[in-house]
């Protein structure tokens, strides 16, 4: 299902792998965590080579999943409790880095209640905060935040920060193009067991055309006399919109206002279009994602 | 920290978790402990009469409801297994380096702990009902070990079956057979009572020979060719549960 992937992620950095659903992004992560045998080729983790010494890998890594895989049953305590044990930690030294985490993510209160009351975004506090008892240098998370509010996420995010801050190399699997932007050092998208794109958030959105700025009008009038101010722009005539590609950074969507004032041309709406996931597939394969086919 | 303690420590703490698993999801309690008392109720009080054993039905039937006790307890083993399988919690077990069979006994063990309390429970009940054995300390330590051996044997297939299933729902289902099995056995009704063909398995399948060398043992009459066959079955059950459960815990992500 994977093919021809060629991944060298520096310690210390934030390695993020984007694709759809279904492009290979968790076979990727069980291959990397020893969960799965690759059929072929060489991977080094942590200088361990994977065929033959997987005890070491798993010593030094921590996965969290794409469904928390946390004990239902247990209560946030208990579960990280269990972490601890299975680590073989000593029994006050357990403690003490029980109580931490709890503290650090902010789930002291709910220590004592069972995991199977928890919310969404408690329940992947909880399960990084079980990956974290065994202190991994490498960190691999299956995609963090899928299914969680705007708030969780950054709360997310903000933790994933501190992680790589603290020495830690995060290995991150996400769908969503701002979410790799805004955390990684370098991004590689897969698209169907294929790697189609490696490189900065910048050296990739650079290849990626799809911001833009949209502008509805009142008039055919005021919408054909802003084509001709701003060239290189899309009509559309019956939604009466213009669409004006641009990075919609603050100064240049001042501008772009600036210039639309200057020939007393009035804006009805306006608004901002980041490139997404569907951008870097069009620009990048030519196709749009499998996704976007689906739907 | 990796020493050969590692298994036995890692085993200690996953057989902790089953055990707060079961504690706190009493409805499986329930099912392994009261189902085989309320079975020996309704078949001592109001089948018993009607069955013609050659002895007192409360003696007869309490043999075959100690291995009925043992297997009620199954369903929730079976369940539990596969729920693990199917959560992530393995695969987070699986890269933590925990030791590869810990997670496997930990199930056995918490089997096994509450088939001893459904047997304690059965026994218990059985005495309140009438059940008299002039079985000496030894028979009965005999005994004992036949259901401990059955409760090991069944626990590693158990295992296996619920390693094997899609779904917890379904691993609840393949358990079923366990559960009907004593029925076709001299558990209830001696076996010679019964059609031709079904008579013959009955003989022959496991669970006979296991009920025939209880049933000798707390009448005090030991018999060594029933205990021989009890103990092979139960060896052979158990070779085969714990080397498909293995083979299914390494294949499975």
């Amino acid at each position: 299902m994977l093919d021809g992937i060629d991944l060298d992620v520096p310690a210390g950095t934030v390695f993020s792998l984007l694709g759809p659903n279904g492009a290979g992004k968790t076979t990727t992560v069980n291959v990397l965590t020893t969960l799965v045998k690759a059929d072929g080729g060489t991977v080094r983790v942590a200088g361990h080579d994977l065929a033959t010494e997987p005890r070491e890998v798993r010593a030094v890594i921590g996965v969290t999943g794409q469904f928390a895989a946390v004990d239902d049953l247990l209560t946030g305590e208990e579960n990280l409790r269990l972490m601890a044990d299975l680590h073989h930690l000593r029994a006050d030294e357990g403690k003490r880095v029980v109580t931490s985490l709890l503290e650090r993510f902010d789930l002291a209160e709910s220590a004592q209640k069972m995991a199977a009351t928890y919310s969404g975004g408690m329940r992947r506090k909880l399960d990084l905060a079980m990956t974290l008892v065994t202190r991994p240098q490498i960190i691999f998370l299956d995609e963090p935040t899928a299914g969680l509010d705007p708030r969780s996420r950054r709360t997310m995010w903000d933790i994933v920060r501190e992680l790589v801050a603290g020495g830690v190399t995060v290995f991150l699997t996400t769908q969503y193009l701002e979410e790799a932007d805004q955390l990684a050092d370098r991004i590689a998208v897969l698209d169907q067991g294929h790697l189609v794109a490696e490189g900065t958030p910048d050296e990739l959105k650079r290849q990626v055309p799809g911001g833009h700025v949209r502008l509805r009008f009142s008039s055919v009038a005021a919408l054909d006399a802003a084509a001709r101010v701003l060239n290189g722009s899309t009509v559309d005539d019956t939604a009466l919109t213009l669409q004006v590609p641009g990075d919609a950074g603050v100064k240049s969507v001042r501008a772009l206002l600036d210039r639309l004032d200057e020939h007393s041309i009035d804006v009805e709406e306006f608004s901002v279009h980041k490139p997404d996931l569907d951008d870097v597939f069009l620009a990048l394969t030519g196709n749009a994602s499998t996704e976007a086919i689906a739907q | 920290m990796s020493t050969i303690s590692a298994p036995l420590t890692d085993s200690r703490i996953m057989l902790r978790r089953n055990l707060k698993h079961i504690l706190r999801n009493p409805v499986t309690i329930f099912n392994g402990t009261l189902m085989p008392v309320v079975l020996m109720l309704l078949l001592v009080y109001v089948f018993g009469n009607a069955f013609n054993v050659g002895e007192r039905y409360i003696e007869y039937a309490t043999p075959g409801l100690i291995l009925l006790a043992i297997a009620y307890g199954l369903s929730a083993t079976a369940v539990s297994v596969s729920s693990d399988m199917t959560k992530g919690i393995i695969n987070r077990f699986k890269v933590m380096n925990v030791s590869r069979g810990a997670v496997l006994t930990g199930h056995v063990v918490a089997t096994m702990l509450g088939s001893s309390v459904a047997i304690a429970a059965i026994i218990g009940m059985a005495f309140a009902l009438g059940f008299r054995s002039p079985a000496t300390l030894l028979d009965w330590l005999g005994a004992i070990g036949i259901a401990a051996a059955t409760a090991f044997a069944t626990a590693w297939l158990t295992v296996g079956l619920g390693m094997a299933a899609k779904t917890p729902e379904s691993a609840g289902l393949t358990v079923v057979p366990l559960l009907l099995l004593p029925f076709v056995s001299s558990a209830i009704v001696p076996a010679a009572k019964m059609g031709q063909g079904i008579r013959q398995f009955a003989e022959y399948q496991p669970f006979t020979p296991i009920i025939e060398s209880l049933r000798g043992l707390l009448a005090g009459t030991p018999s060594g060719g029933y205990a021989a066959a009890a103990l092979a079955w139960c060896a052979g059950i158990a070779l085969v549960g714990y080397l498909w459960a293995r083979a299914t815990f390494s294949k499975r992500a």
